[in-house]
């Protein structure tokens, strides 16, 4: 790996490329696109909800003959939640986040030359390609894509019969998933194999940075539960095309019984929920590890905590393998498994606290460099806190047979997992940008950015705990049918309008992100006087990292304001400045911390 | 309305990109401390604003909630979520208190040198711990009315009502005299017993299929539920009830009704609730509202999904006795 004279071309730069960097952008840029699509379908079908009756010449115009008249049919509607949940969970934010991240970062922050395999991970951008083409092909099939909700429970996801885009758009969902778990879990090993043999010298396990543990535990969980949910989706198919049994029993639907005889939805539930749930904490582990380093380096203080950090991520990922039973306390289980998982779920909560603290006593005493990354990590912390908090409604199986599947879910999860991750990967975007493209982000685009979106955040999610605790249910058409719920439609109008600025403030990061690629100010080699190793590399990207030898690693990454007088906040810097490379021996007489 | 909703949204996008490039052109990307101490304001004004939404809606949303739990076993979920939410509550102020705060407090300026302060063993076990101790009371607390809600087994005199679903609509089927379900299977779907009854089942000869429940007021009573397409779940919210209805077996819930319809409609949360929903209704005009309790279906389960419900009725014990002794058998329908 050493030797870099082989001729690059075009193709093997920028296409199929091996090197890790260019990898992190492919998966970044796909991954933005497909974002781009997930919330456009989220603005449409809030509209949807917000004005039912009303004629939009915009859904006229993109849903085709899957609308009457600019307003979009029941079924379609059902397709584009479930589209929208499917590109966010896993398109967005798996692989956009995870696999941009984890592939720029890590060889980068343990002093690696690239990847332990370029080649697998190459074929694991590849794949990813491949399946994010069949889910975006799978939106122009004619009876349209995958309707059954992105947890595709049968009986619903697998008959035609019951609803039209169980047909070929279920299937195209199929193969997408199956190749998108291909990707992710090829993805997960090479991480883990990298992390665990390619550190540099002197990068002991306890000296990573919060952000490499992250993405390790994030890679284990993944390598555990991705496969059940291939071999879900397998059982799924072979119910679906060849006739077995697996989660079908009993069934009678458009005049005739059919043949299925002894499964259960129950075992497919169980399958799901076991990648299900880990996958919560895929999305999420990743972007607290971002914050966890941001945060750190933009306070100019240590992480508060960090082998607490270390032991809740692991017990954050154990919990998260034995508690996917809290999304079924009412699917008919028998309800002492519903006692268990209520048990193991709440126990999450002490070590996600922790973590809250942890990040506050970080900000305290600190001081705070405001850029736009830092405001994101916050904007995660309060986030993560505001969602989390709902989780004891949720997981306490006696309070959740009321809210089950009441939108007081859908702003429990939104919050705690969609908008933290996806403010964690804004917040990395805007910290790496410079070792992407060797260029800064606009600031006061970040600015701008940043405060519209978390306004329209919680003025979309606030409001819709309410709503839920109202008793309305998730996935209606609308919800005209029940005066029950007629003071409900102006709140849910209110929501929409946030939802469309927040949506379309989107766009200041598009121009932002897209625009800074050429014209952004020339970066410095290390901007936000960071300790980390991947600000050792030269600006400009040369394959392998470093040109001369990988630095040799001599302290843990969180030196930041270390004093001369370690118990006198006035003393000066041990270092002459508040931070010190990861690459510096210690001084004669300096104590690791 | 609407053409200015759209003129509206071309304008914002118009001055959006002027101002994006006008914005590119200034070449300034990392923090000064004029931007520490401007975000640091806007930090605390986000606050502000957080703080006062999060109240507004606490208060002024409080009308558009379910009223007091109208079955006894759910009780115990409206005490439990009360403690919940209080404490859930007071924690979220406080923690976005701390959060906004510091990044005012402690936002970088001329001179200013953070604190090394990386690690506590006392506040990391303060933090461990309380967060355990206050989980063991909601645990405890939560798995014992979940004991009690789900374990049906000692209701010898409860009613059993089967309740049935399909694509896109509710059935019910009350046991009869001898309380006890005939057998059903959907291989027994035929012309009017769409339910699929066995009617060799000499259980199912008393059995009453009807389309609205009536429930007596202080009775438990004992749902089963069955699908015979796709999953669907049943959701009484009024009375903290819930299941899914799983093609291929039988799942079940209970509980006891606790007021009337009657009753509910005199109920204080109900009446103000109702007459907000009559304004807007008024405003549309549309028919007033009378409130009824409902069945809705809460599992995704097709295109006409959210129009799926069946009207629950509560009565008082002898007019239900009427009621169900007006409906015909089973025997009597299906020869």
């Amino acid at each position: 790996m050493s030797e870099h004279h082989h001729k690059e071309t075009f193709v093997t730069k920028y296409i199929f490329s091996q090197d890790h960097k260019m990898i992190s952008k492919q998966f970044l840029i796909t991954g933005i696109f497909m974002g781009i699509i997930g919330v456009f379908m989220s603005m449409l079908f809030r509209m949807q909800i917000a004005w039912p009756e009303k004629s939009f010449s915009i859904i006229e115009a993109f849903l085709g003959h899957h609308q009457t008249d600019g307003v979009m049919n029941p079924d379609i509607y059902l397709a584009i939640v479930t589209i929208h949940g499917t590109i966010m969970v896993f398109f967005v934010l798996t692989a956009g986040l995870s696999g941009t991240f984890s592939n720029l970062l890590i060889p980068l922050q343990i002093g690696a030359r690239d990847m332990a395999s370029g080649f697998l991970n190459m074929v694991s951008y590849w794949l990813f390609f491949l399946s994010s083409i069949i889910m975006v092909i799978s939106l122009f099939v004619e009876a349209g894509p995958a309707s059954a909700g992105w947890t595709v429970y049968p009986p619903l996801s697998a008959l035609p019969q019951a609803i039209p885009g169980s047909g070929l758009g279920m299937t195209l969902w199929l193969v997408s998933m199956a190749i998108f778990i291909a990707s992710s879990l090829i993805g997960s090993l090479n991480y883990i194999v990298t992390i665990f043999n390619l550190r540099t010298k002197g990068m002991k396990m306890t000296r990573l940075p919060l952000t490499m543990w992250a993405f390790f535990i994030t890679a284990v969980i993944g390598v555990v539960s991705f496969p059940v949910l291939l071999s879900a989706a397998l059982l799924l198919i072979f119910d679906r095309s060849f006739g077995t049994s697996f989660y079908l029993s009993d069934i009678f639907i458009s005049g005739e019984v059919l043949h299925y005889q002894g499964g259960s939805p129950v075992l497919f539930e169980h399958l799901f929920w076991f990648l299900g749930h880990p996958e919560v904490y895929i999305v999420l582990l990743p972007a607290l590890g971002i914050t966890s380093e941001i945060i750190s380096t933009n306070s100019r203080k240590p992480i508060f905590g960090y082998r607490a950090m270390i032991g809740s991520i692991m017990a954050i990922a154990f919990l998260s393998t034995i508690v996917w039973g809290h999304h079924m306390f009412v699917s008919g289980m028998n309800p002492f498994l519903g006692s268990v998982f209520t048990f193991t779920t709440l126990l999450i909560a002490i070590p996600s606290a922790v973590k809250a603290f942890n990040y506050i006593t970080t900000l305290w005493k600190g001081n705070l460099q405001l850029n736009p990354a830092m405001l994101f990590s916050i904007g995660l912390v309060s986030t993560f806190v505001t969602g989390g908090l709902t989780g004891l409604v949720l997981g306490d199986s006696a309070l959740d047979i009321n809210v089950h599947d009441t939108y007081f879910v859908v702003a429990h999860f939104h919050l705690v997992m969609g908008v933290s991750a996806i403010f964690g990967m804004f917040a990395g975007v805007y910290h790496w940008f410079p070792k992407m493209y060797g260029r800064m982000m606009n600031k006061t685009l970040g600015y701008w950015h940043f405060w519209i979106s978390i306004i329209c955040a919680y003025g979309v999610f606030w409001p819709m705990h309410f709503i839920g605790l109202a008793g309305l249910p998730r996935r209606y058409y609308t919800n005209t049918n029940f005066p029950l719920f007629d003071d409900l439609a102006d709140i849910n109008v209110v929501i929409t309008i946030f939802a469309l600025i927040g949506g379309l403030a989107q766009i200041i990061f598009l121009a932002n992100f897209f625009i800074s690629i050429y014209r952004g100010e020339k970066a410095t080699q290390n901007p936000w006087r960071s300790n980390t190793l991947e600000w050792t590399t030269p600006i400009e990207h040369v394959h392998g990292n470093w040109p001369g030898k990988i630095p040799e690693v001599h302290r843990w990454a969180y030196d930041y304001s270390k004093r001369v007088d370690p118990n006198d906040d006035d003393s000066d810097f041990l270092h002459g400045e508040d931070f010190v490379l990861q690459t510096t021996p210690l001084l004669d007489g300096e104590e690791p911390s | 309305m609407l053409a200015l909703f759209y003129i509206f949204i071309v304008v914002a996008i118009g001055v959006s990109f002027w101002q994006i490039t006008r914005i590119m052109n200034l070449r300034s990307s990392i923090a000064t401390n004029k931007d520490n101490a401007t975000q640091g304001k806007l930090a605390l004004a986000f606050m502000a604003f957080l703080y006062g939404m999060m109240i507004y809606c606490l208060i002024f949303m409080n009308v558009i909630m379910l009223p007091e739990s109208a079955s006894i076993e759910g009780e115990h979920d409206d005490n439990l979520f009360d403690i919940t939410f209080w404490l859930i509550g007071i924690v979220q102020f406080l923690m976005q208190f701390l959060i906004f705060y510091f990044t005012f407090k402690y936002r970088g300026r001329e001179g200013q040198k953070a604190k090394f302060y990386a690690d506590s063993h006392k506040l990391e076990l303060i933090w461990t711990v309380t967060p355990a101790a206050v989980l063991v009371v909601l645990i405890g607390y939560g798995l014992w009315q979940w004991n009690n809600t789900m374990d049906l087994s000692d209701d010898k005199d409860a009613i059993v009502i089967e309740v049935y679903a399909q694509q896109f609509r509710w059935d019910a089927r009350y046991a009869g005299e001898d309380n006890t379900l005939g057998y059903g299977n959907v291989n027994y779907i035929k012309g009017i017993n769409t339910m699929g009854v066995d009617m060799t089942d000499k259980n199912a000869l008393d059995d009453k299929h009807v389309t609205e429940l009536y429930l007596p007021k202080g009775r438990k009573v004992h749902f089963k539920f069955r699908s015979q397409d796709v999953l669907h779940s049943a959701y009484m919210p009024h009375f903290r009830a819930q299941m899914n209805c799983v093609p291929g077996m039988v799942t079940q819930f209970g509980f006891t009704p606790k007021y009337t319809t009657e009753e509910m409609r005199q109920q204080s949360e109900v009446i103000e609730k109702t007459a907000g929903i009559n304004k807007i209704r008024k405003e549309k005009g549309e028919d007033p509202y009378v409130f009824d309790y409902l069945l809705l279906c809460n599992k995704i389960c097709g295109a006409s999904h959210y129009n799926m419900q069946m009207k629950i009725t509560v009565v008082e014990e002898e007019e239900y006795n009427k009621w169900i002794a007006e409906q015909p058998t089973l025997a009597s329908v299906i020869k």
